[in-house]
């Protein structure tokens, strides 16, 4: 096949509730001492050019909407990398009260990028990791499969739902021990 | 008679790396109010107290902003000393300096570079950034890392910077030097990042003081207000200090305060490596806060004034952490700013006070 996604991946960067350390970072990785540009990587502020969304920060009442639209603003074939430790499952913040979860919470995340703050050689290889998933995802779309087959949509467990008040009305799988509904009922009974 | 629309700025927008939400009313291209929404980046952070003790908040504290790291850490740890009634080694009190001044070099080479991305000139935009990657080095070879240096303590210093350490801070400093003025030449004396920033955003003397601006954004329009003129900690023993005041109140001013501010830093470094003592480098206390006992510290962060509160409930938890960030401060001068002004240059002016949202909502 010569037609690849992968050749040149245009990414858009959205600040969750991050502490800025990522998005530098995630900024630092495409100018030029690690310049991820030279290999086609472009930052983009249109959703609909993207084809890797980079996530920082973990999500909140406020801006799930905010991720969820963006994520459904961008076309398929496209993947989702979330980056740093706050996105990837709230970080040190997990406890707060304002702090749902990782971004897995509003949307399917396809590459995990662990680090406080996370290093630009990580974020590096997290889009190059999204570019294989990326060509994977093209390959189905092409023998006219679904994209969601691939990656992490496949195995996704919805997240949360926002009630009509703003507020989160119910976890996914909220019965299912482990899921977050469960330390944070616990917590109250402390 | 103009028409009147609204058009929303943000959460997501090009220029700025994070989440503000703006509705600009406009009339045909000129802006006549900008009403500004925040809260996506709040986190709670403050009543995380409840959770973590002294000690471990410190990491949290840290983490309010990326960019102002050293300056929050250090401020929550002298905050801290302030309550538990301890003298820290002048040593610490240097190290955080030093850090804390090439945080300040870091901050403003990144807006900088953000200010040319926002007009348009990419390639200063590159060499700014280029410029600001020697600093992260610094701090790499140093502390660790990046961003997150986690090198204060409650009492003192997790470790030492060796003094031949500290010597090749100021080697690599002064070999910034002539790419750092070649880079202030363009962004001071080229025609067109000039033609951009002239008379763009202009906020007189009066209105600062009023809508009581703080930092780089007050001292272009002429407020003389900086908190290191006071001398806490180790800006007393510098031989001289004066704050860098502009009069224009535009956002070229700005840029040329804050381009000032960088060799100011530059020298402030290098005065107190030459300067600094031998007498160790304390450590975590072991001290619990007594009940009610309180704790204040305001230092000059690459943005402005920044005030930090704390007080002690007799466990090793605090009772209440509470800061005031400098963008607080600023975003009433920022909506002042943006009214009358067209739509094209409103990316710039939201820039040119520096926002720092993740520290405003924390």
């Amino acid at each position: 096949m010569d037609h690849k996604m992968s050749r040149s991946p245009w990414v858009i960067h959205y600040d969750g509730s991050s502490c800025n350390g990522c998005d530098i970072e995630v900024l630092a990785s495409l100018t030029p001492l690690f310049d991820a540009e030279r290999f086609g990587v472009v930052n983009t502020g249109n959703p609909k050019h993207a084809d890797i969304f980079l996530v920082t920060g973990s999500v909140n009442a406020q801006n799930l909407p905010v991720v969820r639209q963006i994520y459904n603003q961008m076309l398929e074939p496209k993947c989702v990398v979330a980056c740093g430790i706050c996105a990837c499952s709230g970080g040190v913040f997990r406890d707060a009260y304002n702090v749902i979860g990782g971004v897995d919470r509003a949307i399917p995340v396809d590459v995990y990028a662990p680090g406080c703050a996370i290093r630009p050689e990580t974020v590096i290889d997290a889009i190059v990791e999204a570019c294989g998933i990326l060509d994977q995802k093209e390959a189905v779309m092409r023998a006219g499969g679904d994209p969601l087959t691939v990656g992490g949509a496949a195995t996704w467990d919805g997240g949360v739902e926002l009630g009509e008040d703003g507020f989160v009305a119910a976890w996914a799988g909220d019965t299912a021990a482990g899921t977050p509904a469960a330390p944070a009922a616990a917590k109250e009974g402390e | 008679m103009a028409h009147r629309s609204v058009i929303p700025f943000g959460p997501q927008h090009p220029v700025l790396p994070e989440p503000l939400h703006l509705d600009l009313v406009i009339e045909d291209d000129r802006v006549i109010e900008a009403i500004p929404q925040i809260g996506f980046v709040h986190r709670g952070l403050e009543k995380l107290t409840e959770k973590r003790d002294m000690h471990q908040f410190g990491y949290i504290a840290e983490r309010i902003c990326g960019i102002c790291a050293v300056g929050h850490s250090c401020g929550y740890a002298s905050a801290c000393e302030r309550m538990l009634d301890i003298e820290v080694p002048g040593r610490v009190q240097y190290i955080r300096t030093i850090l804390h001044e090439l945080s300040r070099i870091h901050s403003h080479l990144l807006w900088l570079g953000l200010l040319a991305d926002a007009f348009g000139f990419e390639a200063l935009f590159y060499r700014s950034w280029t410029l600001r990657e020697q600093i992260l080095k610094i701090f790499e070879s140093t502390c660790g890392g990046r961003v997150i240096l986690s090198i204060n303590e409650i009492g003192g210093l997790k470790h030492d910077i060796e003094d031949s350490e500290l010597a090749g801070i100021v080697q690599t400093l002064d070999a910034m030097r002539p790419d750092y003025d070649a880079l202030v030449h363009t962004f001071l004396d080229d025609d067109s990042c000039g033609e951009r920033l002239h008379g763009v955003g202009v906020i007189s003397k009066k209105d600062a003081l009023e809508l009581s601006m703080v930092g780089p954004f007050g001292r272009a329009s002429g407020v003389n207000y900086d908190v290191r003129m006071f001398g806490d900690g180790a800006y007393a023993d510098l031989a001289a200090f004066e704050p860098i005041v502009a009069t224009d109140g535009d956002c070229y001013a700005r840029c040329q305060v804050r381009c000032a501010e960088v060799t100011q830093a530059m020298d402030i470094i290098k005065e107190l490596v030459g300067k600094i003592p031998h007498d160790g480098i304390g450590g975590r206390t072991k001290l619990t806060p007594a009940d009610g006992a309180r704790g204040e510290v305001v230092i000059e962060q690459p943005r402005g004034e920044a005030y930090y509160y704390v007080r002690g409930n007799g466990t090793k938890n605090l009772d209440r952490f509470r800061v005031r960030t400098p963008t607080s401060q600023n975003l009433a001068g920022l909506t002042h700013a943006l009214q009358g002004v067209l739509l094209a240059n409103v990316p710039m002016i939201i820039l040119t006070i520096d926002p720092c949202i993740s520290c405003t909502e924390r």
